[in-house]
């Protein structure tokens, strides 16, 4: 740490970016807690209410039901991606050409735009005009996106389809900090492969494995774009996950009121899993530091 | 003979996780080719044989009805001037602001670091109807200010080039200081080349992200003028009549050719980039 030249450097250089984040991000959810408690259709002007925009979201059901069906959406999201990452890290952790254009593969998706995906599999999906679709009739005739038991698991599996890439390299990471040295004292052990991964592999990765986890589930829960390109809400509304609500409030029905007090409401839900992945990264941290000091055992 | 027949066995299991793997490629990889199939065919095959895999002869038609029906290039300048704007200032910023972070001992430190982090927290999902209501009033919606300003700072950015400037030793900067250099001379001219890994870094994430965003400027635009390729690809489905697939994905390939060839160039950095935020 250094002594600034001038008192003043210090705010100075920190100025603009304070400036920003505050006109940006702080006030706007000081705003939205604040407007979360009149009623306002941006016509005539606002009028406070009190708590009777939360009370209406919990009365008509209509949070329970957004909390509901994001859940059934991230929880198939999450699962698809930790299974799925964690099988093709361990399959794709060796050098290789072959191996490395797989990993370049699956990973190419999280790099396409969301909307680009979403539009390719409405198509692929189609009951008509879709390779999946056609494949799908026996389950789905009119098309999964088209039935309110499948739409929102259609939109999971596409969620895994463009993600998994990430959870693939986060676990590829992971599985290159483990300490070579703990594989060598299990094969000196006579441990085999399925005991190396059970009592190494397994164990070390766990840190990696909660922190894919609840990365994926925050932005899971953040979903918007494949919501609304594949199908804005529906059909029957089952698919109307927290933002998607929050948006038809605000541009659909003009109540910001209603829409602040969902959007309060799904900020709160976020900070919890922001908490759960802080505890995860602190795992992380720990675990790591444990890693290298067996590592140095191992090696003594 | 054991020896022999665990080599065998041993084959046998290589060249089926090779079988397996090279599905897996296919998985991914199927669907874009399915896509730049269909973008070639016609109307009519899409009617009366939509699982045909290979186009009957290979139309341009569908990209003359892109070309014809949205300002193509006007879009993807928007997109690339946007996300370019963006990265640009999150540079700009992140550098002093990192530095003042990591390398100044001043009052309130702490609670400015505290401030940049609790911003982490705050997706534009949870901001975007007072940032609407107040550009608005500006009237800036409709403006690529509205598109650029709201991520002009960093955030994460500015963790990032913190965290990387506390292993650059302070003899460093001491010694700069000695000969003279200004302080905008240290951040912009020493500590930015050695920065240089993080600020590619931070330069992909970003460009990557805001290039591919939907939801900002959908609620940010109800122009064509400032319309981004996203939107602009997603709007033309949506007004679309009837089954008007191979227009839909001759545009999706417009869309996506971008986001792979930056993926292609970069793919190292971009791996590493996403592989260091754990």
């Amino acid at each position: 740490m250094l002594r600034p030249r001038n008192a003043t450097h210090p705010y100075l250089m920190i100025a603009p970016t304070l400036l920003f984040l505050v006109v940006f991000f702080i006030l706007p959810l000081g705003v939205a807690g604040w407007r979360s408690l009149y009623r306002w259709d941006l016509l005539t002007p606002p009028e406070f209410v009190g708590g009777q925009n939360y009370a209406r979201l919990l009365e008509t059901g209509e949070f329970t039901r957004a909390l509901g069906i994001t859940l059934t959406y991230s929880v198939v999201v999450v699962a698809g991606c930790l299974v799925l990452g964690l099988l093709l890290a361990l399959a794709l952790n060796r050098p290789g050409k072959f191996v490395g254009f797989v990993r370049a593969s699956v990973f190419s998706a999280y790099v396409v735009s969301w909307v680009s995906v979403a539009l390719l599999f409405v198509w692929m999906l189609d009951a008509n005009a879709g390779l999946l679709g056609r494949a799908l009739r026996g389950i789905a005739p009119g098309g999964m996106l088209s039935s309110p038991d499948t739409a929102i698991h259609a939109l999971a599996g596409v969620t895994i389809w463009k993600i998994t890439g990430y959870a693939m390299v986060v676990f590829l990471a992971g599985l290159q900090d483990i300490p070579k040295e703990l594989y060598e004292a299990a094969a000196l052990d006579g441990a085999g492969r399925w005991s190396r991964f059970w009592n190494v592999t397994w164990p070390m990765l766990r840190p990696t494995t909660a922190f894919v986890g609840t990365s994926s589930l925050i932005v899971s829960f953040q979903a918007f774009d494949v919501v609304r390109v594949m199908t804005q809400g529906g059909p029957a509304n089952s698919t109307m996950v927290f933002v998607y609500a929050i948006y038809e409030h605000v541009f659909q029905n003009f109540r910001l009121g209603r829409a602040s007090a969902l959007i309060m409401l799904f900020f709160a839900l976020l900070l919890v899993l922001t908490g759960l992945q802080l505890w995860a990264w602190k795992l992380g941290t720990g675990r790591r530091e444990a890693a290298r000091g067996a590592g140095a055992r191992a090696r003594a | 003979m054991a020896a022999a027949s665990g080599r065998t066995s041993r084959l046998i299991g290589t060249w089926g996780l090779n079988l397996a793997l090279f599905a897996v490629a296919a998985l991914w990889l199927g669907p874009y080719l399915w896509m730049v199939l269909g973008s070639f065919k016609s109307l009519d095959e899409f009617l009366h044989a939509p699982l045909a895999p290979l186009p009957a002869s290979f139309q341009l038609g569908a990209y003359r009805a892109v070309f014809q029906s949205i300002p193509v290039g006007r879009y993807l300048l928007n997109s690339t001037v946007m996300a370019l704007s963006i990265a640009a200032l999150q540079i700009a910023l992140v550098l002093p602001a990192g530095y003042a972070l990591a390398k100044l001992r001043f009052v309130g430190s702490r609670f400015a670091f505290v401030t940049v982090m609790a911003c982490l927290l705050v997706p534009a999902q949870v901001t975007f109807v007072p940032v609407f209501l107040m550009l608005s009033k500006l009237h800036l919606v409709n403006t690529m200010a509205a598109l650029v300003l709201p991520f002009g700072a960093s955030a994460l950015g500015t963790f990032m080039v913190r965290q990387a400037l506390l292993s650059v030793p302070d003899e460093l900067i001491e010694a700069a200081r000695m000969d003279g250099a200004s302080e905008l001379t240290i951040i912009y001219r020493l500590l930015a080349p050695m920065l240089v890994p993080t600020l590619v870094s931070l330069f992909l994430l970003s460009f990557v992200f805001h290039w591919n965003d939907y939801f900002w400027p959908l609620v940010m635009t109800t122009d064509d003028e400032v319309r981004t390729m996203p939107l602009a690809v997603a709007l033309l489905r949506e007004q679309g009549t009837g089954v008007r697939w191979h227009i839909v994905m001759a545009s999706n390939v417009i869309l996506s050719a971008p986001a792979l060839a930056v993926f292609a160039f970069a793919q190292r950095h971009l791996l590493r980039a996403v592989a260091a935020r754990h």
